[in-house]
């Protein structure tokens, strides 16, 4: 029996596969099944993964097993409601609080976590000696980081115009930055062929038998 | 004079064709490794026998062709070197990711016990904030693993408290939350080595983090690092069977970059001999 559903799943999975890559064609019903069927899975997901693994293990298992030690909860829980308040149009307002102080404690958090990591890091990571290297390939790299990194930000400095020497800095910079767009550019060609690679491993090797799975 | 257009279903079937055809009939092409694979390698191959790890699947089905392999590789390399491995995932679907590589793990590696040599806490929700508890006190995010077993009872997890009890943080990502947290957190604030495997799409925004200050070390970026990786290890597999397709998908792509700019430039001459 198992291996029957084994077997089902697999034909399911290679007939929605070919109903969404039949969309490259032209559109079609097929494919519109296929959407759809996504989008009810997936929000019928969603419903299930916010009760099953938010609400119950974070609010209503702790309370109703032990509610001496974990009475705080309550407050997130309030303020959980507050939100909901949101749909009731004339007590809408209430629902701002619980807002505001999720944009509050985000941003803190984030500030700080994104100041040391994004921006102390990255700029310490640059203040080195470009030559001390142990190749010709590190050196040449490590110089290409420090002058790309200083004419990339030169470049983002708005407040002079971008002429004389500055504006050839400046130029210097935007060409580091099309060099990165074209990298990022190889880097997602890549991505989509790899899934288009692992549906096809899974067309000729699950279903069809042809490759080794 | 208007520039000459193909239909491009015509570039969609030759790419479909480019990439099924070598997945059939392999070609070997060579793969060459690069300094962040061998990082990482040499971070695994570094790391003590009998030290405790984690590995976070932070990624789902979507994500998982180029994923998948990257997690087969590491966890193998891990065990043929006796590291015990703690998996766990800040994304849900990451839970099955994990089983599904330790199911070829326990075929491939029969002596390795649940609880000994390896453990799966499963799917934790927060994001940052979970990390960061991660690196406070582990139990207090993790009292049992995902089967409800009381981390106490695990033998593995006895000595482990916080981060400072793991060799490294490895985090296999999607997106968010993934591997920034387990930079920001994991490195940048409890000073713990962190590396991870991403999807190529993201591999821009995350290979600043490999850098002097060392915020990752090494990264896995999409499916060739993945291949590169079972090349170090002498052992391939999904990825590498996967390299011929990928190296001509992108020969056609070339190829159609030249075409439409040798178009593009040859339309636009005859736009200025016309005037």
């Amino acid at each position: 029996m198992v291996h029957f559903f084994e077997v089902l799943g697999i034909w399911i999975g290679a007939l929605l596969t070919f109903a969404i890559f039949s969309f490259l064609y032209k559109d079609n019903p097929f494919y519109k099944v296929a959407e759809q069927i996504f989008v009810g899975l997936s929000a019928g997901y969603w419903f299930v993964y916010t009760i099953f693994f938010i609400l119950l293990p974070n609010m209503y298992n702790p309370l109703t097993e032990n509610f001496a030690a974990n009475w705080i909860k309550l407050i997130p829980a309030l303020l959980g409601v507050m939100m909901l308040m949101r749909l009731i149009p004339s007590i809408e307002w209430v629902s701002r609080f619980p807002i505001a102080l999720v944009i509050g404690t985000t941003s803190g958090v984030f500030f700080l976590r994104y100041l040391k990591s994004d921006v102390i890091n990255q700029l310490t990571a640059t203040i080195m000696n470009p030559f001390s290297g142990n190749n010709t390939v590190m050196i040449v790299g490590q110089i290409l980081l420090v002058i790309g990194t200083f004419t990339g930000v030169v470049y983002f400095y708005f407040s002079k115009k971008h002429e004389g020497a500055f504006g050839v800095t400046a130029r210097i910079g935007i060409y580091f930055l099309m060099i990165s767009f074209g990298a990022a550019f190889g880097y997602t060609a890549m991505a989509r062929i790899s899934l288009l690679i692992g549906r096809l491993q899974f067309l000729l090797g699950d279903w069809l038998g042809i490759i080794q799975p | 004079m208007a520039q000459k257009t193909i239909d491009r279903r015509w570039i969609f079937l030759l790419i479909f064709i480019g990439v099924a055809l070598p997945l059939i009939f392999i070609i070997g092409l060579p793969i060459e490794t690069t300094e962040n694979v061998r990082m990482v390698y040499e971070m695994v191959e570094n790391t003590p026998p009998g030290s405790t790890v984690l590995i976070s699947y932070d990624f789902d089905p979507a994500s998982r062709p180029e994923l998948y392999p990257m997690g087969l590789a590491l966890v193998e390399h891990c065990f043929q070197r006796d590291i015990k491995v703690i998996f766990t995932a800040l994304w849900p679907m990451g839970v099955q990711m994990a089983e599904d590589v330790l199911d070829v793990m326990r075929q491939k590696f029969p002596n390795k016990e649940y609880g000994v040599d390896y453990v799966n806490v499963g799917f934790k929700a927060g994001g940052i904030v979970t990390v960061q508890a991660m690196g406070k006190n582990f139990r207090e995010v993790y009292p049992s693993d995902m089967n409800g077993t009381p981390i106490s009872e695990i033998p593995m997890l006895r000595g482990v408290k916080n981060f400072d009890n793991l060799a490294f943080l490895f985090s296999l990502s999607a997106g968010s939350p993934g591997i920034k947290e387990w930079v920001q957190i994991g490195h940048d604030t409890y000073g713990r080595p962190t590396s991870g495997g991403v999807t190529g799409v993201s591999a821009p925004s995350i290979l600043p983090y490999v850098n002097e200050q060392q915020q990752l070390t090494g990264l896995l970026a999409g499916l060739k690092a993945a291949a590169e990786y079972e090349f170090l290890m002498d052992s391939p597999g999904l990825a590498t069977s996967g390299m011929d397709a990928q190296s001509i998908a992108h020969l056609i792509i070339i190829i159609f970059i030249i075409i439409a700019n040798v178009n593009y430039w040859r339309a636009n001459k005859a736009e200025k001999g016309g005037k």
